[in-house]
């Protein structure tokens, strides 16, 4: 599949998966993969104290948008980035429909609160139906939103229908409606699951992927698997014995450290293999694959061989058959 | 001489494990409680979210408001429940109110259920709700909490408060005043806005938020008393926070943060675990062990293997002095509680056999 095709069919991404599997990086890597492919990439970041600006070595998100990556070169697209937390988006609906006036007592008082609880749902129809807007909008080639951990995902993308089983007239149960046209339409809107290479996470994400499909009915995209040990093909030889094909000298306790680490590396490795294997058995997606890069903090360039790695593996994926 | 992790399980009589989500704490939980059972307490488990396999060798086949016993090797006796939090709320309202009648048409009101369904903080606020109940109702040694994964540090001390308040509220209190005079007037123009309120977002359900508070009129005492004794016990000097985190820069400046916010409400940190340790393996500079590497490389294919040992001993280095840098502030953070070291286990921990070995790992046995 050529990546701009990719990226664009359908047009909204939502990264999903638990707490720690790396959503937030995943996220990340496909907009700037989709800016080096010449497109416009929208990041929508919702729970708020994001790693994003880190990330890409940016200043703090402002809600209506800031610049990560801009399109400096020729064919580079651009990344920008914007936060909607739930309590603006109600807040700003409120506005919306004439309720200005009291708008800071609303908040103020926590009343804010309390009609976010009365209409179970609607803080994230109100995100979803942002995420529809900014669809509409058309100033993003692509939309991908992170979203929140956990078993979240599935209550965020499950919002609409809960909302319209309580609700049957008024703005907002307008606004649940289009929220579920726009997730049910594969051509608009897809969910892409992360996940690591371990045993725990592999299980969780099988049980997400099939609950989405039971109780949303959302697209699935390829799963990517997140922090896979890269291969080193020469593990495979004793290290006395290499040093010797090598004609260097080490010393004993040089050729202990050598075996010790590299036999870490390649039990990892063993393991995630299996995983890796399971994960293909057990849910019949498409999986893009990440390395492990061995750092505790992530950095611009490293986000830049992230995006390169995933620009090499989708052209090996099977091209999309629109509908449309 | 600050505890051991090893004298808080043998000493403590409530162990709290908090920590961002993802890091293993529902791991380092049910280990702390297989322990301190195996050290001859009689201990319970209070589980969030565990993973099913885990749940499942639990005996924890659903949500249950009642301890199950885990038959195991122990000297003492383990238990363990997931926390339902409807389940726990509803006893709560059931306790507070004055009969009842009053108690259905809170459980039957339709924002009380959205309310114990969702509302943000609920679980929290159930959680350490449910803590109290074991505390106060039985006669275990040991009470471990694991606490629900949440962005926010704070959320389990702050739920309860927050929940009281909103219980509690100033707005709904106009509301349900009694009419007289300009009381009664502001309540009508309460109203007016609601109303309001409902055209945009429905008006079924403001009624509905109207009828809960009415009905719910006198109980907030009983909650914020409650809640109250809930703090006290979170503050007891017999209640341990156990902090878990990873050794992932982002996952370590939370942790800090949480210390520094527990700090704030007077409750130190006792321990921290920190877990999936890389192994800090051999001797030299990464950098310069990759600059050979490099070279090696550059040397043709008959170095090519020697190359990829040595490549993989830089990066495993790497990663082992980055994560234990990050551990080093956090150590400070936290002086003098003890730090526990947790290495990258090579098996999943999803069974009592598994969790035997994390524990071993825990309690640097092997």
């Amino acid at each position: 599949m050529e990546p701009a095709q990719f990226f664009t069919q359908p047009r909204v991404t939502i990264v999903a998966g638990k707490g720690g599997v790396g959503k937030t990086t995943v996220a990340a890597t496909m907009a700037l993969a989709a800016a080096r492919a010449g497109l416009r990439a929208l990041l929508v970041e919702i729970e708020g104290k994001s790693q994003l600006p880190t990330l890409f070595g940016a200043p703090d998100l402002a809600y209506d948008g800031t610049v990560l990556v801009a399109d400096a070169a020729p064919g580079h697209g651009e990344v920008r980035a914007r936060t909607l937390t739930p309590d603006d988006a109600l807040v700003e609906y409120l506005n919306d429909h004439g309720l200005t006036r009291i708008s800071n007592r609303l908040v103020s008082s926590g009343a804010v609160d309390m009609v976010a609880t009365a209409t179970p749902g609607i803080k994230d129809v109100l995100i979803l139906g942002k995420v529809k807007q900014l669809e509409r909008a058309g100033t993003a080639d692509v939309i991908l939103v992170d979203a929140p951990a956990a078993g979240h995902a599935i209550s965020f993308l499950r919002s609409a229908r809960g909302l319209l089983d309580a609700v049957s007239v008024g703005p907002i149960e307008a606004q649940a409606r289009e929220v579920l046209e726009l997730l049910g339409d594969a051509d608009r809107a897809q969910v892409v699951l992360v996940t690591l290479p371990e045993e725990t996470p592999v299980n969780e994400v099988v049980e997400t992927a099939f609950s989405l499909e039971d109780q949303v009915g959302i697209k699935l995209g390829p799963v990517v698997v997140n922090g896979i040990t890269p291969p080193l093909p020469g593990l495979t030889t004793d290290p006395a014995t290499a040093a010797a094909e090598a004609g260097v000298d080490l010393d004993d306790a040089m050729v202990d450290a050598l075996r010790r680490s590299s036999a870490f590396r390649a039990e990892r490795a063993g393991l995630q293999a299996e995983q890796l294997e399971r994960l293909e058995r057990e849910l019949p997606l498409p999986q893009l694959r990440l390395p492990f890069l061995f750092t505790t903090r992530l950095n611009a360039t490293h986000l830049g061989t992230l995006a390169d790695e995933l620009l090499a593996q989708i052209p090996e994926l099977a091209p999309v058959v629109s509908r449309a | 001489m600050p505890d051991s992790l090893a004298d808080l399980v043998d000493q403590a009589a409530v162990l709290v494990c908090c920590g961002s989500g993802g890091v293993g704490k529902t791991t380092v939980a049910a280990v702390l409680a297989m322990e301190g059972a195996s050290r001859g307490r009689r201990t319970v488990v209070v589980t969030i979210d565990p993973a099913k396999r885990l749940a499942d060798a639990l005996g924890l086949s659903g949500l249950t408001n009642e301890p199950t016993v885990v038959a195991g090797p122990w000297k003492g006796e383990m238990s363990a429940l997931m926390l339902d939090t409807e389940g726990t709320f509803d006893g709560l309202v059931r306790k507070h109110a004055p009969d009842v009648e009053q108690a259905e048409r809170i459980l039957g009101n339709r924002f009380y259920r959205n309310i114990a369904g969702a509302l943000s903080g609920t679980q929290e606020y159930m959680a350490t709700e449910k803590l109290f109940e074991l505390h106060e109702e039985s006669d275990y040694d040991l009470i471990v909490v694991d606490t629900p994964p949440t962005r926010n540090a704070l959320d389990f001390l702050e739920a309860p408060g927050r929940l009281t308040r909103f219980l509690d509220h100033r707005l709904y209190r106009l509301v349900t005043a009694p009419t007289r005079g300009v009381v009664r007037a502001v309540g009508m123009a309460t109203q007016r806005f609601l109303r309001s309120v409902g055209k945009v977002v429905g008006g079924d359900v403001i009624a509905d938020a109207i009828g809960f508070f009415q009905a719910f009129e006198g109980m907030d005492e009983g909650f914020k008393e409650r809640a109250r004794r809930v703090d006290e016990l979170l503050s007891d000097p017999g209640t341990a926070f156990v902090l878990v985190a990873s050794a992932k820069e982002e996952t370590v400046a939370e942790a800090g943060f949480f210390a520094t916010k527990l700090a704030e409400h007077g409750i130190d940190v006792r321990a921290l675990v920190v877990n999936r340790l890389h192994p800090l393996i051999g001797e030299g500079d990464p950098d310069e062990l990759a600059a050979w590497a490099a070279e090696l490389r550059a040397g043709g294919p008959g170095s090519a293997a020697l190359a990829d040992h040595v490549q993989a001993l830089a990066e495993l280095r790497a990663i082992a002095f980055a994560e234990r840098t990050h551990l080093a502030e956090l150590t400070a953070r936290i002086d003098p509680a003890p730090v526990v070291e947790v290495p990258y286990l090579s098996v999943d921990v999803h069974d009592l056999d598994t969790l035997a070995l994390a524990a071993d790992a825990v309690f640097d046995r092997d």
